[in-house]
């Protein structure tokens, strides 16, 4: 707590205390010394409110006629000249209870945020001269030398240059299995070093390292309001005279008109000026949004700001491009066909291949490495040809080997049967026997179609997938992942006439989403309602050109970034309804008579409570992958 | 140009929305968002009316909210 809440908790237990005596004076003594009593109740409410009075008398002097310390004071003062001296003291002192709250649960709110971003190194251990020296983090330059212990955060981004270890990404990705690096392995600041010591080659200065931006994108991400903060602040503006002018009419003309009262309809006024604060929303909007936005980095989501969270939760149509976000987006076998031995197709191949850095080949290589845990020797290999377009053609281990497509087959001599695969289909010779064939595909993520599934559980009406792939390849994928909406062969400016066609068949504000992988579809994403990058930890450009970074490359993750939105908007629209119904309620039931002023404490005070714990709600973000 | 200020002890809603209005009138700016949780002000103002943007920001600030400190970043 801090020294200002402190002081102001003591404030109101004081007036608190001496509004209690002041009640049991007055159940007590009352009709003997009703003089005691007042001054009893007054003492509670100098105690309680003194700096409300104290800032109203300011702001009186400035003309501002809605400040809400000086309507307060008018509201209590006059409750004490028509006679109602508990009332007058109870309502400043549960106000102060209200602020007070406010500040404390604002407070609260923003070192739970904090904690869940708490991904700033303090400092960083740099070698120079052969030693190793404590510094700030902003002081080490790129091309330094830092080492890092065991249970230490990465301070800056770079290169592992010794040593290995486990990494816990778990506050920029959400993800919590730990990933494996080595030497020469790119490492990211904000990930904390689990096993080994390791040394870093720095890349990159702190104010350009990940942890930075990611961290000013967070503490940006507040400022870019939402229509409905943008909606609370105008209804505020409004709401406050409003009531004001109501109350004043409401205190002259039934009197003046009708006969009335005067202290009866002086005391129905100044109930009204109690809830004349909208206290409740002015707080508990934009609380629920920074939750939000809170909740979803802590599940690697960054969102860049509420519009875009807002947004989100009136996602209509997903446009998801295929490489690299549905797929890996690198080459792998995926499948191997031989007429006899697996084995003995793969290495052919692989050798026969190991002269080129084509994809393909070195997906080949890789294969063969990871499946046999041998190397390629090439010694065994004495003659190589590249027939470019066609295949290639090798002397291994003194056998002519013949590896590539079918006409590369036919041109060779040999017949095969083509292979009715998806992906790219690598046909096998050796001294003129047919060996069989390999395939070597783009992997589709894991998470791939339960993302898509999920999607359309959100309530999103289509699911559209565009590609540059060909048209068979492009299908394949769309099958494996049930997505039936598909535009292939699509050159990069096609995409976003394709995108913007889309956009036509928005029904009323539906959004439209589109995610890429950042690397080539800026223009895309920038075109999107919103757009959203894939994989961006340690992606510049995919954090700069998306309104959305998921900082893993888990395309599930484009659901639940939909769901925290719907959940945060549903809690809005909850606090919105019900403070506004509220006020408008005890104000009817005031001017009615039927509402006294403590009713009208609850509606300010009461209100403003119950929506800021239902915003706080917003921050508890269910399991991983609820 | 933009320039960020933090509002140290900030935590009233309404005075945050009071003080974003008035620095919003203020001669030269185009945009001013106080950010309650954050609390940070950020103000777009041309360039050449910046300097003396602190002392009227520190000015408005002490009006509503006398406790609050204000730190230029």
């Amino acid at each position: 707590m801090t020294k200002k809440l402190k002081k102001r908790l003591y404030r109101i237990l004081g007036g608190l205390a001496l509004f209690v005596a002041a009640l049991i004076l007055e159940g007590v003594v009352g009709e003997q010394y009703p003089n005691m009593v007042l001054l009893a109740f007054l003492a509670a409410f100098f105690v309680s409110g003194g700096d409300v009075l104290k800032k109203a008398a300011m702001n009186i002097t400035k003309g501002q006629v809605f400040d809400e310390n000086f309507l307060m004071m008018i509201a209590t003062v006059g409750a004490f000249l028509v006679g109602e001296y508990p009332e007058g003291a109870a309502v400043m002192l549960f106000y102060q209870v209200g602020e007070w709250f406010q500040a404390y649960a604002v407070n609260q709110s923003r070192k739970s945020i904090r904690e869940l971003m708490d991904i700033r190194p303090d400092s960083a251990r740099v070698l120079r001269g052969g030693e190793a020296v404590e510094v700030a983090p902003e002081e080490v330059r790129p091309g330094e030398l830092i080492v890092v212990k065991p249970g230490e955060r990465i301070p800056l981004d770079g290169v592992l240059e010794k040593g290995e270890t486990a990494l816990d990404t778990m506050a920029l990705t959400g993800e919590s299995l730990p990933r494996e690096a080595g030497t020469g392995d790119e490492v990211i600041s904000g990930s904390v070093n689990i096993s080994g010591v390791i040394e870093i080659r720095v890349t990159k200065e702190f104010g350009e390292s990940t942890v930075s931006r990611i961290l000013e994108l967070v503490e940006n991400a507040g400022s870019r309001k939402s229509e409905s903060e943008n909606f609370i602040s105008r209804f505020a503006r409004i709401y406050t005279p409003a009531v004001v002018i109501l109350a004043v009419l409401l205190a002259l003309l039934p009197p003046l008109f009708l006969g009335g009262n005067w202290n009866t309809w002086i005391y129905r006024a100044l109930s009204f000026l109690v809830v004349s604060c909208p206290c409740a929303l002015v707080i508990s909007i934009p609380l629920s949004f920074f939750g939000g936005l809170g909740g979803a980095s802590k599940s690697g989501i960054l969102i860049k700001g509420s519009n875009y969270l807002e947004a989100l939760s009136r996602a209509e149509v997903v446009v998801m491009d295929k490489t690299g976000t549905l797929t890996k987006g690198n080459f792998a076998v995926s499948r191997i066909v031989a007429v006899s031995s697996d084995e003995r197709l793969l290495e052919l191949a692989a050798y026969a291949e190991s002269g080129s850095n084509h994809p393909i080949s070195l997906s080949l290589q890789l294969a063969y490495e990871q499946r046999s845990g041998k190397k390629i020797d090439t010694a065994r290999i004495t003659q190589m040809e590249d027939t470019a377009g066609f295949g290639v053609s090798a002397m291994i281990d003194g056998q002519r080997v013949i590896a590539g497509n079918l006409r590369h087959m036919e041109q060779n001599g040999i017949s095969c049967k083509a292979a009715e695969e998806i992906g790219t289909v690598v046909y096998v010779a050796c001294d003129g026997d047919y060996l069989g064939y390999l395939v070597i595909a783009d992997e589709i993520k894991a998470d791939a179609a339960a993302a898509v599934r999920k999607l359309f559980a959100t309530g999103v009406r289509d699911v559209v997938m565009l590609t540059g792939d060909r048209e068979e390849t492009a299908q394949a994928v769309a099958r494996e992942v049930g997505i039936s909406h598909v535009y292939a062969q699509l050159l990069p400016g096609d995409k976003v006439d394709r995108m913007e066609a889309l956009m036509q068949t928005r029904n009323g504000d539906g959004k439209l989403v589109f995610v890429g992988d950042g690397m080539n579809d800026a223009p895309v994403l920038a075109r999107s309602d919103i757009g959203i990058a894939m994989g961006g930890l340690g992606s510049d450009a995919a954090i700069e050109a998306a309104d959305v970074v998921i900082m893993t490359d888990e395309p599930s993750k484009i659901a639940k970034a939909i769901e925290i939105s719907r959940r945060t908007l549903r809690i809005v629209k909850q606090n919105i309804v019900f403070a506004i119904g509220v006020k408008i309620l005890i104000l009817i039931l005031a001017a009615c008579g039927m509402a006294s002023m403590w009713a009208a404490v609850f509606g300010d005070v009461g209100v403003a409570m119950i929506a800021i714990l239902n915003a706080m709600r917003v921050l508890k973000v269910r399991g991983q992958d609820g | 140009m933009t320039k960020t200020y933090i509002l140290e002890d900030l935590d009233c809603a309404h005075c945050a929305g009071k003080i974003e209005a008035e620095v919003a009138k203020l001669e030269g700016v185009s945009r001013s968002v106080v950010t309650l949780l954050t609390q940070k002000l950020v103000v777009d103002i041309e360039d050449g009316k910046a300097g003396t943007l602190t002392k009227a920001v520190k000015k408005i600030v002490k009006k509503y909210e006398p406790d609050v400190t204000v730190i230029e970043k």
